[in-house]
């Protein structure tokens, strides 16, 4: 793989030699990935190519499935997030996720939802979570759209409504990264483009790994795009470099279509 | 007359007459399982409605061929035995089932889901006698205890597999997103998990209670009958189910309108519940339904 451009200061994640898998079988072959801070960086590739596994390393997500296998190391600001003593809790509060199907929880109004980290991590005053369920939802762009129906159940909105609903959900817990698998797959167009703006604007705060199968959404959104392939990474760049002028065949051949 | 690739091509009168016959047949079916229920409802009505009032729901039971009196003491022991039992088989229950669900990697899951399986087919009269032999005898007497412990027995594994059922419908992915914001593994049960399937944890819980309502077998040999309203949970108690059976089968006309009397309000009991349920699982998609 042709030697990545990276640009200045330390990593927001650093991944060395990471693999996933289940049962014995690896999906993930040893990654060797620099995440720049405060930029989107998409990961992209044809199904099956382990993107989703990928990001789900990242928060330690993957392990919970079972039969789950992981390797290597993951630096989150230079630490392990697998090291012995890590604890997997801690980690996932420093990095939130929306995931590919919006999943608000039934069972909670729009409020609770949007607060539900800090609820279930003990917060109680009332004060503070009216100020982080505003702050939240307004950074979500649905503030306007949910300021009066605010007791109404998580999962009465629209598709693209729940969807902001969990990118707010989130980002009150204010983590340092935003992990996004596939967030606008079941989404329309216009949904989509909302998420699109939010996540430009996201960055300056954040930063973002999106997880996308569609190279146009790749093109509009990301910074920098990592592609991956049969569970290894081909190659990494700043996008724009990287869709006109590919530096390996099997990226070339991915961005003008010859597979998908 | 057969086309090229084997189909039969004049089955149309044919098809249409077999449809025919297949309704027929299954509304043959139907009512041949809808009648002995609605007879033996019918007859239950019809002989017990009469016997009920308030005299009959608070008094205690008169000696052969004198008329009137109640069954006050089975209604309460029943009420006694099944409350007790609940208290015990819920906690219990509705803890291994979550077991069964949120932990089924572990090897003690599974061996334990099994045996709950097969617990809960067992032939009551052996639990009851399990339950004669461990506290019974050790205990010298017939008591409500024992009887509420041979009910709970009865069910443990109804809630369980209930709960377990439940449980399992509710998403992965709200697991998923409560853990990815952080919160803990039994927060997330607790808190997410549990509360997203409460509806079919309550169904569970309340077709169990009806299931020991009717139990029989167990309550004759560990709490045996009592004539008195309980004031001693370590004494012999009487119950709904075990009145039918013993004042049934005597030769006493006025006892058999104890019977007759006690079999409409365990009818009715069971209906209401039921009906409660049917109502609790139309509001949720997570309501399961146990087959008892």
């Amino acid at each position: 793989m042709a030697e990545p451009r990276y640009p200045g200061g330390q990593p927001k994640f650093e991944t060395r030699d990471l693999k996933a898998g289940f049962g014995s079988t690896w999906v993930l072959k040893g990654i060797d990935l620099k995440i720049p801070s405060n930029k989107v960086t998409a990961v992209m590739g044809p199904s099956g190519c382990g993107k989703t596994t990928f990001v789900r390393c990242l928060n330690r997500l993957h392990e919970l499935t079972p039969g789950a296998i992981v390797g290597g190391q993951a630096l989150l600001d230079g630490e392990d997030i697998y090291a012995k003593n890590a604890d997997p809790v801690a980690i996932r509060r420093r990095t939130g996720m929306v995931f590919q199907k919006p999943n608000p929880f039934p069972t909670m109004t729009i409020y609770q939802n949007a607060v539900a980290g800090l609820t279930l991590n003990g917060v109680r005053d009332r004060k503070i979570l009216d100020q982080a369920v505003e702050h939240s939802l307004r950074s979500a762009y649905l503030w306007d759209e949910v300021k009066d129906k605010l007791s109404d159940s998580g999962a009465s909105l629209s598709g693209g409504q729940q969807q902001r609903l969990c990118i707010a959900r989130a980002m009150a817990v204010e983590p340092e990264v935003l992990l996004m698998d596939e967030p606008c797959s079941a989404l329309d167009p216009t949904a989509t483009a909302k998420i699109e703006e939010l996540v430009s604007e996201l960055k300056k705060d954040y930063t973002i790994i999106i997880v996308t199968h569609n190279l146009q959404q790749a093109s509009r959104v990301a910074d920098y795009t990592a592609f991956f392939y049969l569970g290894k990474l081909i190659e990494f760049d700043e996008t724009a470099s990287m869709f006109e002028n590919p530096k390996e065949e099997l990226t070339e051949r991915y961005i003008t279509g010859k597979f998908g | 007359m057969m086309t090229t690739n084997g189909l039969s091509g004049n089955s149309g009168r044919r098809r249409r007459v077999l449809n025919r016959l297949m309704n027929v047949l299954i509304y043959v079916a139907l009512v041949a399982a809808i009648i002995p229920l609605l007879a033996i409802v019918g007859e239950v009505v019809i002989q017990g409605l009469p016997q009920v009032n308030l005299g009959f729901l608070t008094g205690l039971p008169r000696p052969p061929t004198v008329p009137g009196g109640g069954i006050f003491n089975a209604i309460e022991g029943s009420a006694v035995m099944v409350g007790l039992a609940a208290l015990i088989a819920v906690p219990l229950g509705v803890g291994a089932g979550i077991y069964f669900s949120e932990w089924p990697e572990s090897r003690l899951s599974f061996i334990s889901s099994f045996t709950n399986d097969v617990l809960a087919e067992f032939p009551t009269i052996t639990l009851g006698i399990f339950v004669y032999l461990v506290v019974v005898l050790t205990t010298h007497t017939f008591s409500a205890v024992a009887g509420a412990i041979a009910l709970s027995i009865v069910m443990i594994p109804i809630v369980a597999r209930t709960t377990e059922e439940s449980l399992k419908l509710v998403p992965h992915t709200l697991r998923e997103a409560s853990m990815a914001l952080g919160v803990p593994r039994w927060k997330t049960v607790i808190r997410i998990v549990i509360s997203t399937g409460k509806s079919g944890l309550a169904t569970g819980i309340l077709l169990s209670i009806a299931r020991a309502a009717g139990e029989t077998a167990p309550l004759v040999v560990t709490a045996l009958w009592s004539v008195y309203p309980v004031t001693n949970l370590w004494g012999p108690t009487g119950s709904l189910p075990y009145l039918i059976f013993y004042y049934g089968l005597s030769p006493y006309q006025t006892w058999h309108g104890y019977a007759w009397g006690g079999a409409f309000l365990l009818v009715v009991f069971m209906l209401g519940l039921n009906l409660s349920v049917k109502l609790l699982i139309g509001r949720r998609f997570a309501g399961v339904r146990a087959e008892i």
